[in-house]
C-alpha cells in the first residue's frame, strides 16, 4: 500500500504553520474575490462603454437587448459550470438545446397553425413539455456513460454532442423547421421593463445557485469535484451525484433551447454550433475551477453580464459589420487566455496544481 | 580517496521562520549501512532533501568524496553519485520494464535517439548486478510494488550510485520481500555502496542497520552503533519521554454478550479465505500480518469497497449483504482509511466541510436545506472534543498537522456514529504525542459501546490498544490471541514464524 | 503468444471491426471493393490522417489540442495571399510559408501551456477562437481559387501519384498529397519510437513530476512538441487546400471532433503515456470508412454524425470496460506473485 507522493510532502512542511493574516484573508476569501473582481469589471465595463457611447449604450432599449441576448447563453455556462465543479465537462449541452429546439419546433410544425388560440397555446405546453422530456433523456443518457459506464467526461459528451447533432440532423433532414406559431411570445415579450428569457435566467440561477450551496446534494458536488476517491470513501453516491448533474445539464440545455426557439420562427441543426466555446468560457471566467471543486453561480451570473456588455460595446464601437462577429470571436479568445493567465498565477490555482489536483481532467 | 563519503556539518534550515534543522552534523562512509529514524516533523526528509540537492541549507558544510559542494544542486548529487529513491518509486507505469531502468541512463549520456538493443541490454546488466530477473517488455503497472522497488534500485544502480537513500523502502514489502531486499541492500554494500535508510519500523531498523542516527525537533539527538539500542531507547530519543504504554481493558458491555459483528469463512478469490471471527460491543479487534496476508482486504470487504465472494456477515444477529460502500454504510459500519490524504481528506476543502461531509442530512430542514451556521456548529462540537488544533475550522484541511488531519477523519466518521468502526493504520505518519492521544480516542469509543476493528503493522500499538488481536498469513486466519495473555515479545517471534 | 492479450488490443479490435464492417458494406455493394473507391476512401484520409499525427502526440504527452482546424486554415489562407500578392508560385514554397505559419500559431499554445501551465483543453480551446476570429476579421474570408492565383500549384491539384486503369472501366486515381501523408506518418513514428523525445511525451502523459525527476525537459519538450503541432497543422491545411482546389477559410470546420475520436479509437488514452501510430491509423481508417461509405449501402447521409457519435461512444467506452475487467485479473495475479 504506496502512500500518495502528497505524504511525503505533507513529513517536510513545518506542522501547525502560523497563517499570516493575509494568507488568511485570502485563503477565507477564494471564492469570494471572483465575484468581487467580477463586479468591478462589470460596474467597469458599464462606465466605459456609457462614456464612448452614451447615446446607444445605457438606455433601456439597450440594456433590454443584452437582457435577451445573454439569458440563453447564462443558462447554458451555468449547465456547463455544474458538470465542471464535478471535475468533468458537458461539451454537448449545446447540441443538447439545439437538438430540443428542434423537437419542440417539430411537434408544433406538425400541429400547425390551423387550430383555435386555446389549442394553440396547449400546443406550446406540450411541445415545450416534449423538449424538456428529451433534454432530460440526452442528460440521463451523459449521466449514464459518465457515471455508470465509466467514460471520461471529455470523450463522452464528445461522443454525444456528435450523436445528438446526428438525431438532430436525422430528424431536420438537414433542413430548416419552420412555421412555428404563437410561441414566439416568450421569446420576444417582456414583463414590465425586464424581458421574460432573463426572468427565467435568474430564476434559473437562483435556484441552481441555492441547490448548490445549501442541498446535500450541491455539497457532495464540490466534495466530489475536490476528491473523487475521498467521496466514494465517505460515502457520497457518486454515481448519483454524477447522474443528477449531467441530467440537471440536460435540463437546463431544454430550458436554453426553449428560449433559442422563442426568439426565431426557424430552426436548424447547426445553429448555435460554436457556443459551446463561449459557454465554457463564461464558466471559467465565473470562477468555475475547470477541474473541479469550486466555484458558485453568482460568478456565471455576473460573467454572462460582462460578456453580454463586452460584445454589445464592442459592437457598437466598431460599426455593424460581418467582420464584427469574427473580431468577437477572437475576442473572447483573447480574453479567455487573459483570464486563465491572470487566474493560475494566483495562489488558489497554484495550491490546486501543487496539492495534485488529478490534473488529469484536461480541462 | 577517503573514507567518508559524505560528511555535512552543522547544518540549519528554516522554512518561513520555523526551524526544520538545527546544527545536524553526519557523516557516512563507504560502505554502510545506515537507518534514519525520527517522527514526522523531526527534520528527517529536509535532511534528505539537503544531501541530495533539491534543498539548499540556510548554513553549514556539505562534503561528498572530500569535496565542498557550497550550494548543491541535484545534478551534482547525482554526480557523485547520491541516489534517492523516494516512496512512489518515481517510475512510468506506462512504459516498460526496461525503459524505466534505462531511460535516464541514456538521457544522461546525452543521447537523442533511442536504440532499443542498448536500452534492453543495460537493462539486463542493472538487473543482473542486483541478481533479480525480470521480463524487460512488460509494463511497469503489471509489476508488483516490490518489483517496481527493484525496478528503482536498479536505475539507481546504472547511475553509478555510491549512496543510495531509501525513504520508508519496507512500507509496501511483504517479509519474503522485505528479505530479498535486504539481500540486495547487503550486496550493495560488497560492492562498496553506502545505504541509508529512512524508517520508522524498529525493528526492521535492528535488522538491517548498523548505525543508527535519531533525529527529534530537528536535531540529531542519537548516532551510535545499532547493536547498543533497543526498541524502547529507540522510542525515547525519538519522542524525548518515556512512552507510557497502557492497553486496554476490556470490559463486557451490561448488554454486549451477543456479538455485534460476527462473520463466518468470509472468502474473496485473491485475497482472503475463509475467514471466521467475532467482534463483541466494546472490544478492539487488532488485525494483523504481513503484507499479502489479506489484512486490508478484509477491512475493504467489510466496507463494501471490494466485497467478499462468498461466506456470512452476520451484524447484531441479523444476516447482511455488503456489495457496496452503501450497503456498509447502512449497516453503520465507518472505515478510516489507510491513505488519509488521498482516501480519507478533501484537501482543499474546509476543515468544516470535512468534518460534515457525512452527517449533513441531519441538519437538514424540512426542504432539504441546510444552514452554514448549522454546518459550523455541528463541525464546531467535533473540533472541540477531538482538540483538533486549528486557529479557524473554515480554513482548508490542507493546513493541518499529520495528527490533527487524522482525527478530522476520525471526526467525519464519530459524527455518524457508527457501530462499527474500522482504522486501517489509525497513527501512520503521525507524531508520537497525537499517536497515544488517537489511542486513547479509540478506547474512549470502546468503552462507549462502539466495536473496533483496528488494522495495523506497528505492534506496540495493538498491544497497547487491542484486547484481542487475529493474525493473518496468506491470506487464512493463522492464530487469534487475547491480549492480555501474551506479550510484545511473543506476539513478534508468531510474526517471524509465519515467514516460513 | 498470449492469444488473449492479443486479441484485447485495441489495434486488433479496430482491424478486425474495419474488415468486418468493409465486408458487410460489401457484401451491401460490391463497388464497395473496387479501385477507385479504395483510392476515393483512402483520398479521404489524407487530411485528417496528416492531423491525427498531431493529435496523437499531444495526447501521449498528456494533453489536448483542439485548435489545429484554426491553425490549419489561417496558414494555408495566409499563403495563398502571399503567393497571390507576390506572384512567388513554387510549391516548396506554399508548404514552407504553411509549415512556418503554423510553427508560429503554435507557439501561442507552445508558450501558455509549456511556460504558463495552463489547462490545455481551455488554452486551445481559447487560442481557436483567436485564431479563426484574426483570421476571419483581420487576414480575410474571401474563397480563392487556386487556379486563379497559382498556375503550378494548380497543376498539383491534379497531380496523381497513382493512376490505375480499373478493371470495371475508369480510371482510379490517387492523389499525390497521399506521398505527404506516408511520410509525416513515418517521421512522426520515427519521433515516438527512436528518439528520447517520443520518449519524452510517453514519459510525461505517464508522470509529469517523474519525468522531471528522471531528467528529462519537460517543459522544452511541451514547447516544441505545440510548435510540431502547428507545424503539422500547417502543412494539413495546405494539403487541403490543394484537394479542394481553392482556399476557403471557412471550410476546414468541425473537423477536430472527427480527428479526436480517431485517435481515441486508436487506443491513445486520454489520460496520456498510450497511443500508437498503428492504431490511430486504423482509427482513421474506421471513421472515414464509415463516413464516406454510407451512402453506398443505402443509409442517406444524414446518419452519418449519429454514426459517428454511436462510434466514438462504443470505442471509448471498450478500454474502460477493459481496464475494469483487468483490473480485478490483476489483483488476482498480484496476489499469486507474492505468495
Amino acid at each position: 500500500m504506496t502512500r500518495s507522493r502528497v505524504q511525503q510532502q505533507d513529513a517536510d512542511t513545518p506542522q501547525e504553520t502560523k497563517i499570516s493574516p493575509m494568507q488568511f484573508i485570502a485563503r477565507a476569501m477564494s471564492s469570494d474575490s471572483t465575484v468581487i473582481r467580477l463586479s468591478v469589471i462589470v460596474v467597469l465595463l458599464f462606465i466605459g462603454f456609457s462614456i464612448a457611447r452614451p447615446d446607444a449604450f445605457p438606455t433601456t432599449r439597450n440594456m433590454q437587448s443584452m437582457a435577451f441576448q445573454g439569458s440563453e447563453i447564462g443558462i447554458l455556462a451555468i449547465g456547463v459550470g455544474v458538470t465542471m465543479l464535478t471535475g468533468g465537462i458537458d461539451l454537448s449541452i449545446t447540441a443538447m438545446a439545439n437538438l430540443t429546439a428542434i423537437v419542440a419546433a417539430s411537434v408544433l410544425s406538425a400541429i400547425g397553425t390551423d387550430v383555435s388560440p386555446e389549442q394553440a397555446q396547449l400546443a406550446v405546453v406540450v411541445a415545450l413539455g416534449a423538449a424538456t422530456f428529451v433534454g432530460l433523456l440526452c442528460g440521463m443518457f451523459n449521466g449514464f456513460l459518465v457515471a455508470y459506464v465509466g467514460i471520461p467526461p471529455i470523450l463522452a459528451t464528445l461522443g454525444t454532442l456528435t450523436l445528438f447533432q446526428g438525431i438532430g440532423t436525422v430528424i431536420t433532414e438537414g433542413q430548416a423547421v419552420y412555421g412555428i406559431p404563437e410561441y414566439t411570445f416568450i421569446g420576444t415579450s417582456q414583463i414590465g421593463v425586464v424581458p421574460i428569457p432573463f426572468i427565467i435566467f435568474l430564476v434559473v440561477a437562483g435556484i441552481v445557485g441555492l441547490i448548490l450551496s445549501s442541498t446535500r446534494y450541491g455539497f457532495e458536488t464540490y466534495m466530489l469535484g475536490t476528491n473523487p476517491v475521498a467521496a466514494r470513501f465517505s460515502g457520497i453516491n457518486s454515481r448519483r451525484v454524477l447522474m443528477l448533474t449531467y441530467t440537471m445539464s440536460g435540463v437546463l440545455a431544454a430550458i436554453a433551447g426553449a428560449i433559442i426557439l422563442g426568439r426565431t420562427n426557424a430552426i436548424r441543426i447547426d445553429f448555435g454550433q460554436s457556443y459551446i466555446l463561449l459557454t465554457i468560457m463564461i464558466a471559467v471566467l465565473g470562477g468555475i475551477n475547470p477541474m473541479g471543486g469550486s466555484g458558485r453561480v453568482i460568478g456565471v451570473v455576473l460573467a454572462v453580464i460582462a460578456i453580454q456588455f463586452l460584445s454589445t460595446g464592442m459592437n457598437m464601437m466598431l460599426f455593424q459589420s460581418s467582420g464584427a462577429n469574427f473580431f468577437k470571436e477572437a475576442a473572447w479568445g483573447m480574453l479567455l487566455l487573459l483570464v486563465l493567465l491572470i487566474d493560475y498565477t494566483t495562489v488558489r490555482y497554484r495550491n490546486r496544481r501543487r496539492l495534485g489536483g488529478s490534473g488529469k481532467t484536461k480541462a | 580517496m577517503t573514507e567518508e563519503l559524505l560528511k555535512v556539518v552543522d547544518i540549519n534550515k528554516t522554512f518561513a521562520g520555523v526551524w526544520a534543522l538545527r546544527g545536524v552534523s553526519l557523516t557516512i562512509n563507504r560502505g554502510e549501512i545506515l537507518c534514519l529514524v525520527g517522527e514526522n516533523g523531526s527534520g528527517k526528509s529536509t535532511l534528505i532533501k539537503i544531501i541530495c540537492g533539491v534543498y539548499q541549507q540556510d548554513s553549514g558544510e556539505i562534503y561528498i568524496n572530500g569535496k565542498q559542494y557550497k550550494n548543491l544542486q541535484p545534478i551534482d548529487a547525482i554526480r557523485e553519485g547520491i541516489q534517492v529513491i523516494f516512496q512512489d518509486f518515481s517510475l512510468f507505469p506506462n512504459l516498460t520494464v526496461a525503459e524505466n531502468i534505462a531511460l535516464n541512463h541514456e538521457l544522461a549520456r546525452g543521447k537523442s535517439f533511442v536504440n532499443w538493443r542498448d536500452i534492453n541490454e543495460i537493462a539486463r546488466q542493472a538487473l543482473d548486478r542486483i541478481g533479480v530477473d525480470l521480463p524487460l517488455n512488460a509494463t511497469v503497472d503489471e509489476m508488483s510494488v516490490a518489483n517496481k522497488q527493484l525496478i528503482a534500485i536498479s536505475r539507481a544502480m546504472l547511475l553509478n550510485a555510491r549512496l543510495v537513500i531509501m525513504d520508508e523502502p519496507t512500507t509496501a514489502l511483504t517479509q519474503k520481500e522485505v528479505e530479498a531486499l535486504f539481500r540486495v541492500v547487503k550486496s550493495l554494500q560488497e560492492a562498496g555502496v553506502s545505504i541509508l535508510f529512512v524508517s520508522h519500523k524498529l525493528n526492521e531498523v535492528q535488522a538491517i542497520a548498523e548505525r543508527v542516527i535519531i533525529v527529534r525537533n530537528g536535531s540529531k539527538v542519537l548516532d551510535t552503533a545499532a547493536g547498543e539500542l533497543t526498541q524502547h531507547k529507540i522510542a525515547y530519543y525519538m519522542t524525548g519521554h518515556e512512552v507510557t504504554s497502557s492497553t486496554y481493558d476490556y470490559q463486557p458491555q451490561a448488554n454486549g454478550q451477543e456479538s455485534l459483528l460476527s462473520v463466518h469463512n468470509l472468502t474473496r478469490t485473491g485475497s482472503f479465505e475463509d475467514i471466521s471471527f467475532n467482534l463483541k460491543a466494546g472490544e478492539i479487534l487488532g488485525v494483523t500480518g504481513l503484507l499479502g496476508s489479506g489484512r486490508t482486504e478484509l477491512a475493504l470487504a467489510l466496507f463494501g469497497i471490494k466485497p467478499a465472494d462468498s461466506g456470512d456477515i452476520i451484524i447484531k444477529g441479523q444476516p447482511v449483504r455488503i456489495r457496496n460502500i452503501q450497503d456498509a454504510i447502512r449497516h453503520n459500519i465507518g472505515y478510516v482509511p489507510e491513505d488519509r490524504l488521498t482516501e480519507g481528506l478533501f484537501l482543499l476543502q474546509s476543515i468544516t466541510n470535512n468534518i460534515v461531509v457525512r452527517t449533513l442530512k441531519d441538519i437538514l430542514n424540512q426542504f432539504g436545506l441546510f444552514s452554514s451556521s448549522d454546518k459550523s456548529k455541528q463541525a464546531r462540537r467535533w473540533v472541540d472534543s477531538l482538540h483538533i488544533k486549528t486557529s479557524d475550522p473554515q480554513l482548508p484541511v490542507s493546513s493541518l498537522s499529520g495528527g490533527n488531519q487524522q482525527r478530522v477523519v476520525i471526526a467525519k466518521w464519530l459524527a455518524s456514529m457508527p457501530h462499527i468502526l474500522i482504522l486501517n493504520g489509525p497513527t501512520v505518519g503521525v507524531d508520537i504525542g497525537s499517536k497515544s492521544e488517537i489511542h486513547e480516542v479509540i478506547r474512549e469509543l470502546a468503552r462507549n459501546g462502539m466495536g473496533i476493528i483496528v488494522i495495523s503493522d506497528d505492534i506496540p500499538e495493538l498491544t497497547q490498544v487491542c484486547n484481542r488481536i487475529l493474525l493473518l498469513r496468506r491470506g487464512r486466519l493463522y492464530e487469534e490471541f487475547v491480549v492480555s495473555e501474551i506479550d510484545e515479545v511473543t506476539l513478534n517471534n508468531k510474526l517471524l514464524e509465519i515467514v516460513i | 503468444m498470449n492469444w488473449k492479450s492479443f486479441f484485447a488490443r485495441q489495434e486488433v479490435i479496430l482491424a478486425i471491426a474495419i474488415i468486418v464492417l468493409s465486408l458487410l458494406i460489401g457484401l451491401s455493394n460490391p463497388a464497395f471493393f473496387s479501385l477507385p473507391n479504395v483510392f476515393r476512401i483512402l483520398r479521404s484520409t489524407i487530411v485528417i490522417g496528416i492531423f491525427s499525427m498531431g493529435v496523437l502526440m499531444v495526447l501521449v504527452s498528456g494533453g489536448i489540442d483542439v485548435s489545429f482546424p484554426a491553425i490549419a486554415a489561417f496558414s494555408m489562407y495566409a499563403t495563398i495571399l502571399i503567393i497571390s500578392d507576390t506572384g512567388i508560385d513554387s510549391i516548396p514554397f506554399a508548404f514552407a510559408v504553411s509549415a512556418a505559419v503554423g510553427v508560429g500559431l503554435g507557439l501561442i499554445n507552445s508558450v501558455l501551456i509549456a511556460v504558463f501551465r495552463l489547462p490545455t483543453l481551455i488554452v486551445t480551446l481559447g487560442t481557436l477562437s483567436l485564431v479563426r476570429g484574426v483570421l476571419l476579421f483581420y487576414v480575410g474570408s474571401r474563397r480563392i481559387r487556386i487556379s486563379e492565383v497559382a498556375p503550378n500549384l494548380s497543376e498539383m491539384t491534379r497531380a496523381n501519384l497513382l493512376s490505375v486503369q480499373a478493371p470495371g472501366g475508369g480510371v482510379a486515381n490517387l492523389h499525390i498529397t497521399f506521398a505527404i501523408l506516408v511520410v509525416i506518418v513515418i517521421v512522426v513514428w520515427f519521433i515516438l519510437r527512436y528518439t528520447m523525445f517520443g520518449r519524452a511525451l510517453y514519459a510525461m502523459g505517464g508522470d509529469r513530476e517523474a519525468a522531471k525527476r528522471v531528467g528529462f525537459r519537460v517543459v522544452r519538450t511541451q514547447f516544441v512538441l505545440y510548435a510540431l503541432v502547428g507545424l503539422i497543422a500547417g502543412i494539413a491545411g495546405m494539403v487541403h487546400c490543394i484537394l479542394s482546389r481553392e482556399a476557403d477559410p471557412f471550410s476546414i470546420v468541425g473537423i477536430e471532433l472527427d480527428v479526436i475520436a480517431a485517435v481515441v479509437l486508436g487506443g491513445a488514452s486520454i489520460m496520456g503515456g498510450r497511443g500508437t501510430v498503428i492504431g490511430t491509423l486504423l482509427g482513421v481508417l474506421l471513421i472515414t470508412i464509415i463516413s464516406s461509405s454510407l451512402l453506398l449501402v443505402g443509409i442517406s447521409s444524414e446518419w452519418q454524425r449519429f454514426v459517428i457519435g454511436a462510434l466514438i461512444i462504443i470505442g471509448t467506452a471498450i478500454p474502460v470496460l477493459q481496464a475494469k475487467w483487468n483490473q480485478r485479473r490483476l489483483q488476482v495475479v498480484m496476489q499469486e506473485q507474492s505468495t
